[in-house]
């Protein structure tokens, strides 16, 4: 795996945040929106640039359910699994998903493209169930729908 | 080119639809008098008013009449071109209206001008509080028009202001807690979104109250639009020095920043919200201290929950006691709700407390999509609990809420009907509290997985009749002992369920048998004889063969191969498997 470093912009984000108190959890909003999640290696700078132990961001990354420590795929696939969602049959659609890629929540697909999260409301429970793959939001899905929305993604390689 | 538009709608379900029909007649009638070219049919598939036989509703003038009959027809016609008259016989009253303050401006105004904001009044209350009442005056309007805080809990707003402003310290912040984590619910998204700078008014006063210099937006990071929104209209606030330093002309010095939430439900409780703006693990502290007194980097500190905020514009600047004129004894105001589940429209509805749930379910929200009768309302979120049907009728503010044993909460209201099970909904809010769980106290780490693995066990038809009372038991440590309100509230919607469907328990334990068909272990597949066609269809998409014959002899489940994963029933195109 190539060796990520902080790149100049980060650097300069983290000089800027470095004088305001409780600035970790921001920064690692920052970083995560870079790269996609928190590499180790980036945790390991941080530390030494804000002179906090690796153990601190380390608490804090493992606390949040939004920061993850593994590249998440090409696309995210987002369920819905919040109450609004899951009476109107989100456990079937998250089902229908695991069947057609074969993974589970938190895993990425072997050929990188999807990484499948379940997510605890997206905020827009009229349209429930509610997949959102990337910032794209699909609302009212249902199971036979499941392969039609993928297979775009699919055919879009 | 027209000039007036009649929506048509048939709002019976019981009959045939007869929209197509009174359109085609309507249409006629105004072909017949030339009218065609200056009133607009429009046949619509809702309408907004339910079971009310034909509706029409008149545009631009917002006169709905109900129970139309074809005869009527001329009737209306002419009351339309007579400019004001109204048939007094047919006229829809409708019986709870939707009052509107924390959504005043909400799809009314561009929520990325200020400038829309200040032409509907906007930031003229902020004028007001700097100019004319300074700290104690404002303290007291806001104690007159008996606001409690939205965020769930019901605490008097002026009596947190007041606390924190009595407190002597050289530093004080406020927090905006925008950290919407009930699951179905979406009031203060759409009002961070819709109207922001109404939030951030409602922020200035809050700091100015209390004598604070810092403000902190705590957003969820799953709101990414209401960030942005926020962002712009902090950033236009500063340009019109709404913020910064001198506040319109005054020696008031305010800033605000915005921090992100990571995706922690208990990060909605204020002290783990605290930890959380301070850069740490969202873990809550006992309380007291309070926050007023003790906050953020131990300095006093108010937080407000997003609707809370909204309002407090509207209290100034039409006076705490209009606003105390609105809602019930002991809550005052409006309360947005997000409803949502097995309606037939679901959204945000603001009604003025007291409101019944019916009102809100059943008039506003015309009922269940299925149309099969209402099983249970529940409201409060994973902290709140089910409230059965025969309950409906009860007014909604925060001490009827609670006696139900549910509770206000933030504002979701999810509608249940005879398909969802009520050993299974506990199970799927104490599921979600036990991941969101924190882990640093006992009771509602170890109490919530020992819950959830009694509930488990009932769902999979391996309860016993004494599990019932070990839950309870559970139940109670887990409100007594618990650290923070995730905890002590947790067992809510097992306890209501218990409350008010043990009978369905029972079913669970006693007879395994799940009547609302959700708990998978408990269902049987079989196929009826007499309505299947022997297709095969069943036979070929069953994934473990479990399905058994031919087209010429028929079919069979074995139930002891079966996975009960329900595909025979989805594919059959006959609804000839029966699922039990």
């Amino acid at each position: 795996m190539e060796h990520k470093k902080l790149n100049p912009e980060l650097v300069s984000l983290v000089q800027q945040w470095k004088g305001k108190e409780g600035n970790l959890i921001m920064i690692l909003h920052e970083i995560q929106n870079h790269h996609g999640y928190v590499p180790r290696e980036l945790s390991l700078e941080l530390s030494k640039m804000l002179d906090v132990p690796l153990a601190r961001i380390y608490e804090v990354i493992t606390f949040y359910n939004f920061f993850k420590l593994i590249p998440p795929g090409k696309h995210r696939i987002a369920l819905c699994m919040g109450t609004a969602c899951y009476l109107r049959g989100a456990a079937v659609i998250l089902d229908e998903i695991k069947n057609i890629l074969g993974i589970k929540e938190g895993q990425t697909t072997k050929d990188g493209l999807f990484y499948l999260d379940v997510v605890r409301c997206l905020g827009c429970c009229g349209l429930a169930p509610v997949v959102m793959i990337d910032n794209k939001v699909y609302g009212k899905v249902k199971k036979n729908e499941v392969a039609d929305i993928l297979s775009k993604y699919i055919k879009e390689e | 080119m027209y000039t007036k538009v009649i929506l048509v709608k048939d709002t019976d379900l019981k009959r045939e639809d007869k929209t197509r029909e009174f359109y085609t007649r309507l249409l006629d009638y105004l072909r017949e008098a030339s009218l065609h070219e200056q009133i607009q049919v429009v046949r619509v598939a809702d309408i907004g008013v339910y079971d009310q036989g034909l509706v029409v509703k008149v545009l631009p003038d917002k006169v709905t009449y109900i129970n139309v009959q074809d005869t009527d027809v001329k009737k209306i016609v002419d009351a339309i071109l007579s400019e004001g008259k109204v048939i007094e016989d047919l006229v829809f009253k409708p019986k709870a209206k939707q009052h509107r303050i924390v959504l005043r401006n909400c799809g009314k105004i561009d929520p990325e001008s200020i400038d829309d904001y200040i032409a509907s009044g906007g930031y003229l209350a902020l004028k007001k509080v700097l100019g004319e009442l300074g700290q104690l005056k404002l303290i007291d309007e806001i104690k007159l028009s008996g606001i409690r805080g939205r965020g769930g809990a019901g605490y008097p707003t002026w009596m947190k202001w007041n606390f924190a402003r009595e407190m002597n310290s050289a530093e004080k912040f406020v927090i905006c807690n925008a950290d919407e984590g009930d699951p179905g619910a979406y009031m203060d998204r759409s009002v961070l979104e819709g109207d922001p700078h109404s939030v951030i008014e409602g922020l200035i006063i809050a700091a100015f109250a209390i004598g604070a210099s810092k403000g902190y937006f705590y957003i969820r990071a799953e709101y990414p639009l209401a960030v942005e929104r926020i962002e712009k209209a902090i950033k236009q606030a500063y340009d019109y020095g709404l913020l910064g330093s001198g506040i319109l002309g005054s020696s008031f010095n305010l800033d605000i920043d915005i921090r992100l939430g990571a995706g922690a439900f208990v990060c909605g409780e204020e002290t783990a919200l605290i930890s959380s703006i301070e850069g740490k693990r969202g873990t809550p502290h006992p309380r007291p201290p309070y926050p007023s007194v003790k906050g953020l980097w131990g300095k006093p500190t108010v937080i407000n929950n997003v609707e809370t905020l909204a309002n407090i514009p509207v209290i100034i600047a039409k006076g705490g006691k209009w606003f105390a004129q609105i809602g019930t004894q002991t809550s005052k105001g409006t309360k947005v709700f997000a409803v949502t589940g097995k309606v037939k429209n679901s959204g945000l509805v603001e009604i003025a407390m007291g409101a019944t749930l019916r009102e809100i379910v059943m008039d506003i929200c015309g009922g269940t999509l299925s149309g099969k009768p209402i099983k249970a309302v529940q409201t409060g979120g994973p902290s709140g609990g089910v409230i059965p049907e025969e309950l409906l009728d009860t007014p909604v503010d925060y001490e009827n809420l609670q006696k139900l044993g549910s509770i206000m909460g933030s504002g979701g209201m999810i509608v249940m009907d005879d398909d969802d099970c009520m050993v299974d909904i506990p199970k799927f809010y104490l599921g979600f509290c036990v991941e969101e769980s924190c882990g640093k106290c006992a009771p509602c780490r170890i109490g919530g997985f020992q819950m959830l693995g009694y509930l488990k066990k009932i769902s999979e038809g391996r309860g016993i009749p004494e599990d019932l009372g070990q839950l309870r038991r559970i139940a109670q440590a887990m409100q007594k002992a618990s650290l923070c309100g995730l905890g002590q509230t947790a067992s809510n919607p097992v306890l209501s369920t218990l409350k008010y469907f043990e009978d369905e328990y029972n079913e669970h334990i006693l007879n395994k048998r799940c009547p609302a068909g959700k708990c998978s272990s408990l269902i049987t597949y079989t196929i009826i004889e007499d309505k299947c066609k022997r297709c095969g269809i069943c036979f070929n998409n069953c994934p473990v063969k479990a399905i058994s014959g031919s087209k010429e002899e028929g079919y069979s489940i074995a139930q002891d191969k079966c996975i009960k994963c329900g595909q025979c029933f989805d594919v059959c195109k006959f609804k000839a498997i029966n699922k039990k």
